[in-house]
């Protein structure tokens, strides 16, 4: 008898993915070399919203080392639009979006002129060549003002800064309202961020000129798409293009994008006919990558005396920026079905309108529309509590999914699978000493404590495994959302997983092993993951919206399902067995009651391999291939516990403890979800207390670099302590949920509550983010409202 | 044109350079030692933090002359014989990186803490890293694995 193998999914793994990245044998796209390659530098707008009278770049040219130079107009017709393929609303206002500007400058870092050279001080030099005439006009900043009659024009040709109105509504919403006790109104503002990802982008694109291929090295999340996208943009063919996504030094949904680089260097490599290189500095990518959030959000809950909510309405202004990107339209919608998040309730009214502001254009950052959706309701979920007399814990409690629920679908149409809010809600109060904490606030407001303590409560659910495609067909989404896996089994018994997920720091290499490995009964060791490559691993949709584990994983392990099923014919046929007579455990069938009679799975492929021997008829191979189109999303769901000391003399917000328990289902990984969920709050910490994009009045970026945008470093975060409860998804076999943007969905509000939770004694009632220790003082300061 | 000589990671190198080439730029395009990365240009991310003379620098913020007759140690070189140093298999085991692009900055920067502060308690750690930014880890498995490190010596 064999020994049962230690099952890999549910084990803390350290990661393959480390080894070449703690010895600095890395391949960013900006290490690429190859022979003569060329350097491309962009030379970008000083100004918000200009007209642009006059390029030249004839100066440029004349530099040392220049190769080339061109305005947007030289290349416009070869580079086509800058594509958007989520309209989300009929009739939304498509603007066109030149790589380069050819007549006009919309935002702050929309590029003009690109100058390539042989290196990349040469190219940088003579940017300073290049001359352009501008004429200003006039800017629109604020998305609140941008609708205003008289409001400057992003887009003169489109007669509106209006991009869409979308709107949704189950329930009757004034009849909720009209039976109410209490309805508290808010507006929210999510300001703008800068995702920051480590790595800034590049792009390496190598041409085989004579046969018109071209191979594109990009720092991007989704080179599946991109291929299909460049191939639209450029005319170029499809099949004439690989896509590579080397390491990717992080993303966080902003290399989730067909950048206007992109497309600029693959039609420049054309061109030239000269393998060419671009690599954005950060003062560059904190204009010229999009950024996320920038949305007004104005929320209404009507509730009776108990505490029982009876409806919601959301009505949000979300900013575009300057022109539309990818997902644009789309991202704020994404939460449109979760802002009644865990509660029950009978009607819910949501409304978006997408406004054009001559700022850099908005797309995904971590978590996308769900991290403002979940951070409205959670504010005005404690601000009820407070409004209520209840705590805010048993507010939830009494407007929750209860677990015998499950299945549920709430009233934005989400049915839910699974879910235990009391299991996590119970361990993380324990966890936390909540009620400890309580008295301590209350201690320290009897003794008028200039140091207070506030107490922040989320209880947040998301939507992840993005997505199935009649979704995203009926939300006007351009694609589907399916993933594809294969599988193949080598004559030495090694195994080759093949994704069409595109990791860039989430340790899929690590954790797709321990799927395959437990599926196939092969050692751990023995399976490699590729990926990232249009070439290896040709059919793929990419890595965001918390889908990879849940689709790209799930399919996977089906591939691995359908391997085991080739290989039993195989394995009966040796054994001169049935196939329903085959046992199969540890990677061995045998023959039921005559366990010595036995085919290792690595014995089968080897025959398989030979095909000497195979049943009659048999295809000669085990490999397998499996593309999953998710029937639902999944949710998992938490309970995170934030205190924080306020220094009401100084405002400085010190977090004290961060107490987070999540359920993201069955657990493939610990060690990398509890990385995610770490690397998550920290980035929903950032909202809370340190960043924000800041313009001038006349739209220059404020913080264009890491020394006025505040990333935090170590001593800013506190210590996170996470624990799990396991409530397996019922939609998938694997039982996962999903982990990659949990955290940050989580923390935001969670922060914030427990900001104002400490200030309420004074009035206070809420603190715009990022809630800086200036913002916080001049709330305390006597006879000032409330910077709300 | 100025003339150079330094030692990186044990070997010795001989150059003409422009004078305003930046010792990264150096290190990545000239000597193909790719293994340390830019984050950005304004010296706040520590991505490209080296060690030379004994000391961790920001090599973004450095001229390559400035360098001169130097000796420089970058992640590439911290291994030996094929043996991971203590930091390496502590960040590997820790779970101490995601992406990897912060990591080679990250454990240079961490040798430099531990040369100075052998001992250093959680907080120490976190200020002694405050010059490395890291967008994927929150910095826990980081600080983690730095104590390890700690530890491992005290009970050497």
């Amino acid at each position: 008898m064999s020994e049962t193998v230690e099952r890999e999914v549910g084990r803390a793994r350290a990661r393959k993915e480390d080894a070449h990245l703690i010895t600095g044998q890395t391949n960013w796209t900006d290490n690429i070399a190859v022979n003569g390659l060329l350097h491309l530098a962009i030379l970008r707008s000083p100004m918000a919203h200009a007209r642009i009278d006059r390029v030249d770049v004839s100066a440029a040219l004349e530099r040392p080392g220049v190769i080339a130079a061109f305005s947007g107009r030289d290349v416009a017709e070869a580079m086509g639009s800058l594509p958007c393929a989520w309209p989300v609303a009929e009739g939304t206002v498509m603007p066109d979006h030149p790589p380069i500007a050819v007549d006009e400058v919309r935002y702050a870092g929309d590029p003009v002129a690109v100058v390539v050279a042989r290196d990349r001080y040469a190219a940088a030099d003579a940017l300073e060549a290049v001359e352009v005439d501008y004429t200003p006009l006039p800017t629109v900043l604020e998305i609140e003002s941008a609708l205003d009659e008289n409001a400057p024009l992003v887009h003169s040709d489109k007669g509106t800064n209006r991009c869409y109105d979308y709107r949704t509504t189950d329930g009757d919403y004034a009849a909720a309202k009209a039976r109410a006790d209490v309805v508290l109104t808010r507006r929210y503002h999510q300001q703008r961020l800068i995702p920051s990802a480590m790595e800034p982008r590049a792009v390496v694109v190598t041409p085989l000129a004579a046969s018109g291929e071209f191979t594109l090295y990009s720092s991007t999340q989704i080179p599946h798409v991109l291929r299909v996208l460049l191939a639209v943009t450029t005319g170029i063919p499809e099949n004439k293009i690989r896509v590579v996504a080397p390491d990717v030094g992080g993303g966080f949904g902003s290399k989730l994008q067909v950048y206007g680089e992109e497309v600029i260097a693959l039609v420049l490599a054309k061109r030239l006919g000269r393998p060419l290189k671009w690599t954005e500095s950060r003062s560059e990518a904190n204009l010229a990558t999009h950024h996320g959030r920038s949305q007004v959000q104005d929320i209404e809950i009507a509730a009776r005396r108990d505490g029982t909510v009876l409806g919601l309405k959301v009505s949000l202004l979300a900013d575009m920026g300057a022109y539309l990107m990818l997902l644009s339209p789309g991202i704020p919608i994404l939460g449109a079905s979760m802002y009644p998040a865990i509660y029950k309730m009978g009607a819910y009214e949501f409304s978006c309108t997408g406004v054009f502001t001559n700022r850099t254009p908005i797309d995904a950052y971590r978590g996308a529309g769900r991290p403002e959706a979940t951070f409205a309701i959670e504010r005005i979920m404690d601000d009820l509590a407070a409004e209520l007399g209840m705590d805010a814990i048993d507010l939830r409690r009494h407007n929750w999914i209860r677990h015998e629920e499950f299945p549920y679908t709430t009233i934005a149409g989400m049915t839910y699978d699974s879910g235990n809010y009391e299991a996590a809600t119970d361990k993380a109060l324990a966890l936390f000493d909540y009620d400890k904490l309580r008295a301590e606030q209350a201690d320290r407001i009897d003794h008028a404590d200039t140091v207070r303590l506030g107490i922040g409560v989320s209880t947040y659910t998301e939507m992840c495994g993005l997505a199935p495609s009649r979704w995203l067909g009926e939300m006007r989404y351009a694609a589907g959302g399916w993933e594809a896996a294969s599988i193949r089994v080598l004559p030495t018994g090694k195994v080759e997983v093949i994704t069409g997920t595109s990791p860039h720091g989430q340790g899929h290499v690590t954790s797709w092993s321990q799927i395959a490995a437990d599926v196939l009964g092969v050692p751990f060791e023995d399976v490699e993951v590729m990926h990232g490559d249009t070439l290896l691993a040709p059919h793929g949709m990419d890595t965001y919206g918390s889908r990879s584990l849940v689709v790209g994983g799930v399919a996977v392990h089906e591939a691995a399902r359908k391997v085991v099923d080739k290989a039993r014919k195989v394995a009966a046929h040796l054994l001169e067995a049935n196939e329903a007579d085959l046992d199969f455990a540890d990677g061995a069938f045998s023959v039921k009651g005559s366990p010595e009679a036995r085919k290792t799975i690595q014995e089968v492929a080897f025959a398989t391999f030979a095909s000497h021997d195979l049943p009659d008829g048999m295809e000669p191979s085990i490999n397998a291939d499996h593309v999953l189109d998710p029937e639902t999303f999944s949710f998992p769901h938490g309970t995170h516990l934030c205190a924080v000391e306020v220094d009401t003399e100084t405002g400085a917000v010190h977090v004290r403890s961060y107490v987070c328990v999540d359920d993201v289902g069955k657990v493939v990984n610990p060690l990398i979800v509890e990385g995610q969920l770490h690397g998550g709050i920290a980035q929903g910490i950032a909202q809370a207390l340190y960043e924000e994009a800041v313009y001038d009045e006349e739209g220059n970026l404020l913080t264009g670099t890491l020394a006025d945008y505040l990333v935090p470093a170590a001593p800013d975060l506190p210590e996170f302590l996470t624990d799990r409860t396991e409530t397996p998804a019922t939609s998938n076999p694997l039982g996962v949920k999903g982990v990659g943007e949990a955290g940050t969905i989580a923390s935001t509000p969670a922060v914030v509550n427990a900001v104002v939770d400490a200030l309420r004694p004074f009035g206070v009632r809420d603190i715009r983010m990022p809630c800086t220790p200036e913002r916080i003082w001049q709330a305390l300061q006597p006879g000032k409202e409330a910077s709300a | 044109m100025t003339h150079i000589s330094l030692k990186v990671d044990g070997t010795t190198y001989e150059d003409d350079v422009e004078p305003r080439l930046l010792l990264i730029h150096y290190l990545r395009d000239r000597l193909g030692l790719t293994g340390t990365p830019i984050g950005c240009d304004t010296s706040n991310c520590g991505s490209c933090t080296v060690d030379l003379d004994g000391e961790s620098v920001k090599s973004c913020s450095l001229l390559a002359v400035q360098a001169d007759g130097g000796e420089i140690t970058t992640v590439q070189g911290l291994a030996q014989d094929g043996e991971l140093s203590e930091l390496q298999k502590a960040f590997h085991a820790r779970h101490a990186l995601q992406c990897g692009y912060c990591t080679p900055g990250m454990i240079m920067a961490a040798r430099d803490l531990l040369r100075e502060h052998p001992h250093p308690t959680p907080d120490e750690v976190r200020h002694g890293l405050e010059g490395n930014l890291c967008r994927c880890t929150g910095y826990q498995n980081i600080v983690r694995a730095v104590l390890d490190v700690s530890e491992e010596e005290v009970k050497a």
